[in-house]
């Protein structure tokens, strides 16, 4: 008796490992569904227009085409808080223009010309390396319509990156 | 110069520094992505040094160190993808996707293709377009392939993001009224883990102008 329930138990568990050999071969591997985590188009937006830990999380997971709507008002009473004496930069934009811009947080790219954030006459068609962008945000927030207002504040004075980039791809410089 | 300290001293609130942590995407950026394989810490995307190619540089895993970056991984669970919008309405008309496989040590890159659907969440879409293998850290020279007019690159790099963060530091603790100059780049001997892909201006297509934003998304 004892020798034949140790045999069906030995039966059964064999057909059961039988058949789960048989099932991990077959059939397609289910679809990964991923969900978004972080998200950055322009440099230092997040960082310098959304204030509370809940306003940077859900900026980071706002689709673009619904970030106006979310944050172009709180961006724009951010500016004032930031430069009370914001009238106009030298874009010529307004407080409600100039957040309207960057509330909707794409990077804008030419496919036709030079790509840089800002080099005095192309403005916004991209990003290269050695943009100074973050001389180009404080300029834009803080500098006024000619750039010259709160001189201490538009410029963090560190204009280029401690290394050399490549002329040739990947163009980032190799780790220290 | 009294109101300029208040003034100042509202974006250093506001830029986010806690305990002596630094939070790392653009580069500083919210509690639950820092010191994650999703935290983004810039995007750039420029002509190539063939100006008919577009570059994407997708960077993540900021303020890494010498002695941390050879432990820095990329993660199978986590999708870099570039979002890319063609007709101005802010909507991913193409997506270039960035997945690391573990078995092979490769980044594989799906795209540009059009997304099954818009918006947050993501699944990989079509086959893969081209791969490379992980560029080690140490290795004397990037490993870069090219397949299908694509040029891709995955690895440890210098992070090309400079800025004097420190001197935030320094008005936040009253000490200073404003930028010092010359600044102190407080991201010089960093390292990121980047993804560089090039490829030809008529593989986006537009017409002249497109918006791009980079996003990471966790494997549900």
């Amino acid at each position: 008796m004892k020798t034949t329930i140790k045999l069906l138990v030995l039966i059964i568990s064999g057909s059961m490992i039988f058949t789960a050999c048989k099932n991990k071969g077959g059939g397609p591997a289910p679809t990964v569904y991923y969900q978004q985590q972080d998200q950055v188009g322009r440099p230092a937006i997040n960082t310098v227009f959304n204030v509370s830990t809940a306003d940077k999380e859900a900026f980071n997971i706002t689709v673009p085409s619904a970030m106006q709507a979310a944050f172009q008002a709180k961006f724009q009473a951010r500016l004032l808080a930031l430069n009370a004496g914001y009238t106009t930069n030298a874009l010529g934009l307004d407080a409600p223009t100039f957040t309207t811009v960057l509330s909707n947080d794409v990077l804008g790219v030419s496919t036709t010309g030079k790509t840089t954030f800002f080099d005095g006459t192309n403005v916004l068609t991209g990003r290269a390396l050695d943009d100074d962008v973050i001389h180009t945000e404080l300029l834009l927030i803080f500098g006024g319509t000619k750039g010259t207002d709160n001189p201490g504040l538009t410029d963090d004075n560190v204009p280029a990156n401690d290394v050399a980039f490549s002329t040739t791809f990947p163009y980032e410089a190799m780790p220290h | 110069m009294k109101r300029k300290k208040i003034v100042f001293l509202a974006i250093v609130a506001m830029a986010v520094v806690s305990g002596g942590i630094i939070y790392a995407s653009d580069h500083i950026d919210a509690p639950s992505v820092t010191n994650q394989t999703t935290d983004i810490t810039d995007l750039y995307v420029f002509q190539g040094a063939n100006t008919n190619d577009l570059v994407f540089v997708g960077n993540t895993q900021g303020l890494l160190t010498p002695a941390t970056t050879g432990a820095a991984k990329f993660d199978p669970k986590t999708l870099i993808q570039f979002n890319i919008d063609v007709n101005n309405d802010n909507i991913e008309d193409l997506v270039i996707q960035c997945i690391y496989d573990a078995a092979s040590n490769t980044m594989k890159v799906y795209g540009p293709i059009k997304p099954t659907a818009p918006g947050l969440v993501s699944k990989l879409e079509g086959s893969v377009t081209a791969s490379v293998g992980i560029t080690p850290y140490g290795a004397s020279a990037p490993i870069v392939t090219t397949k299908n007019g694509i040029s891709v690159f995955a690895g440890p790099r210098d992070d090309p993001f400079f800025f004097d963060l420190d001197q935030y530091h320094a008005v936040l603790a009253g000490t200073a009224s404003g930028f010092r100059n010359p600044g102190v780049d407080a991201f010089a001997g960093t390292n990121v883990m980047s993804v560089v892909v090039e490829l030809p201006k008529s593989m986006i297509g537009g017409t002249g102008s497109v918006n791009v934003w980079l996003t990471t998304k966790k494997a549900m």
